[in-house]
């Protein structure tokens, strides 16, 4: 099992602050929104930089996904900031209509998404939200795993033309991504070579894969660890040719096994390589109040969840 | 099937100094007003009813109002007035209109509704109908969409202006009131809307329905420049438009409200909540376009 040391822990809204801010100096159509959350979402250097470039909507959402729609055109790239609870479900048609039907260049950044939001309680822990985006033709659904990845998937996805949900999160997780490690939008990255068994992972729970990889290098099992960083356009290539090699696969992240990573990867798989599949996400329950790391241990998202579910799906494979 | 000519627009941009006389833009609303009629026949579904009482704003925007380059199409329109229908079920007066003002074909008119049109039921940008800059249909998001827009064109020293009609039922969507309250807090003044005050919604007049109330009050308790006018006479039509573009200069964005009446120019339609999203048969058609001659017919 390869290491992957880490010198701090960050918050990838902090990256996302980051990467807009760089935005900011280099590409002057890249304009921001945020509906009353400009701290959670990191965007004051932004602001600070470009008030001329910067629009406070107020509490009003589904307002601000009509806006940014409006401001595609004539040019701008418009990104929009506030919890991912009130970046999806909230406004679902706003997106559908006058974001995604009409292909507009809008970046829909999401914070707080997932259990790891902590005490503010099933409300805000949206765990949708991935499936919500992903069913959406045109847009692409990006859920990166640090600060780093979260940096510059924020500055990738302003070239990339189209509608994007980036999602990311509130806790302090460890930032073991390179900073000079490009974002390739539908690129997965292979982080451990193995034969054992696939793990695909996204957001939050890449790092607990690599924790789970080294629990499972200690019991003899090579796994081989993927960040599926975009979840829309998925990775078809590259997640058929280490499910071929492992003959059985582990799906890892922070949100329902209804409609999230686990279930695009399953579909692809019955398509196309029929193959023993265990999906760590939460199963169909909403969450609760707590601190992450409780929370996340009692739903079954932590290390020890996806070392369980190695040994699951090794048992069934033929 | 004829195809006239006469009403469509040279490629050039239309300017304001450029522009027809009342009696010629009353011309262009009988034949739109025809092509009304004739689309939402031709395959026995659509919403003409709002469509005939919108026709006098759009012919004036269009052919008179309104700086615009039909084609090439752009969708940015840098350097042109924007129009952005919100009530977007109105769709045959919209696509009427950009395809008498040269933006597509008017033959194209009769693929309306039909599979692998341009012309959907609702607005789209998904087909590239030239014209089209969002789509609209599921109500309530146009006003957003055109501010988003107006706050673009400031943005890129673009002093032209921006143009959005609502239906009054539509008026009960949440989402028009966030609008209501942004646009004129971030002094959006190159923006100008459109209520199409008709007071009928599918299921009866707006006021059984969903009171509205006192809309000039509203608005301008919103902070908003308020206008009335009768939207189905551009003798009084267009001073307003004029009126609400000097208004402009005082900062803030101008609400319009248009008294009009639904299915305006056909006598069996007028006034009623019936023929909101109804097509009329052989024999309502026929008296219909008697109702609508023009002195050069052009139809499709």
């Amino acid at each position: 099992m390869k290491d992957f040391p880490y010198t701090e822990s960050k918050d990838t809204r902090s990256g996302f602050g980051a990467g807009l801010q760089e935005l900011g100096r280099t590409n002057p159509n890249v304009v921001a929104l945020c509906a009353d959350l400009i701290g959670s979402l990191k965007m004051d250097a932004f602001i600070k930089d470009n008030p001329e470039r910067f629009f406070q909507v107020g509490i009003a959402e589904a307002n601000m996904m009509g806006l940014a729609a409006g401001l595609t055109i004539g040019g701008k790239i418009p990104f929009t900031g506030t919890f991912a609870n009130f970046s999806t479900g909230r406004v679902y048609d706003q997106i559908r209509q006058s974001i995604a039907y009409s292909n507009k260049n809008v970046k829909i950044c999401a914070s707080h998404a997932g259990l790891t939001l902590g005490e503010d309680g099933a409300t805000h822990q949206i765990l949708e939200d991935i499936g919500l985006m992903k069913m959406l033709p045109h847009m692409t659904v990006i859920n990166p795993c640090d600060y780093n990845q979260t940096k510059a998937a924020t500055i990738a996805i302003a070239d990339y033309e189209g509608p994007v949900y980036l999602r990311f999160g509130r806790p302090v997780v460890p930032n073991f991504t390179p900073a000079d490690q490009p974002f390739e939008v539908g690129k997965g990255i292979v982080l451990n070579e193995g034969a054992d068994v696939s793990i695909f992972a996204t957001g939050h729970l890449v790092w607990k894969a690599i924790l789970a990889g080294k629990l499972l290098a200690e019991k003899g099992i090579n796994a081989e660890i993927i960040n599926i960083h975009t979840i829309k356009p998925l990775d078809a290539r590259l997640i058929l040719e280490s499910a071929r090699k492992t003959r059985c696969v582990v799906t890892a992240e922070e949100h329902q096994m209804n409609g999230g990573l686990g279930d695009s990867i399953a579909q692809l798989l019955a398509r196309e390589e029929p193959l023993p599949l265990e999906m760590v996400a939460v199963n169909d329950s909403f969450g609760e109040s707590g601190t992450p790391d409780q929370l996340m241990e009692k739903y079954g998202l932590n290390e020890q969840a996806i070392v369980a579910a190695v040994e699951k799906v090794m048992a069934r494979r033929k | 099937m004829s195809q006239d000519t006469s009403f469509a627009a040279s490629s050039e941009t239309h300017t304001p100094a450029a522009t027809k006389s009342v009696a010629e833009l009353k011309q262009i609303a009988a034949q739109v007003r025809r092509d009304i009629v004739r689309m939402v026949h031709a395959v026995n579904s659509g919403h003409p009813g709002g469509s005939l009482g919108c026709t006098d704003l759009l012919v004036a925007l269009y052919f008179k109002v309104m700086k615009h380059t039909p084609q090439p199409f752009d969708m940015d329109g840098i350097g042109q007035d924007l129009f952005f229908l919100s009530n977007g079920h109105i769709s045959p007066v919209f696509y009427s209109v950009l395809a008498r003002s040269g933006y597509f074909p008017v033959s194209e008119l009769a693929t309306f509704r039909k599979l692998n049109s341009r012309l959907q039921g609702h607005p789209a940008t998904h087909e590239h109908l030239p014209g089209i800059r969002v789509a609209s249909g599921s109500l309530g998001q146009g006003l957003s969409v055109a501010t988003g827009a107006a706050q673009a064109k400031k943005l890129n020293g673009d002093n032209s202006t921006v143009y959005v009609l609502m239906g009054d039922g539509e008026l009960q969507e949440g989402q028009v009131w966030e609008a209501a309250l942004y646009a004129p807090h971030h002094k959006v003044n190159n923006l100008i809307a459109f209520v199409d005050r008709n007071g009928q919604q599918i299921d009866g007049p707006t006021e059984k329905i969903g009171g509205l109330g006192d809309l000039r009050a509203k608005f301008e308790s919103f902070n908003w420049q308020v206008l009335e006018t009768d939207g189905n006479d551009l003798e009084k039509l267009l001073p307003t438009i004029e009126e609400a573009q000097g208004l402009l200069s005082n900062g803030r964005p101008v609400m319009v409200l248009m008294d009009t009446q639904m299915g305006f120019g056909v006598d069996f339609m007028m006034g009623s909540h019936k023929w909101h999203g109804v097509a009329p048969n052989n024999e309502q058609l026929e008296i219909a376009l008697q109702q609508l001659a023009v002195e050069k017919a052009g139809d499709y």
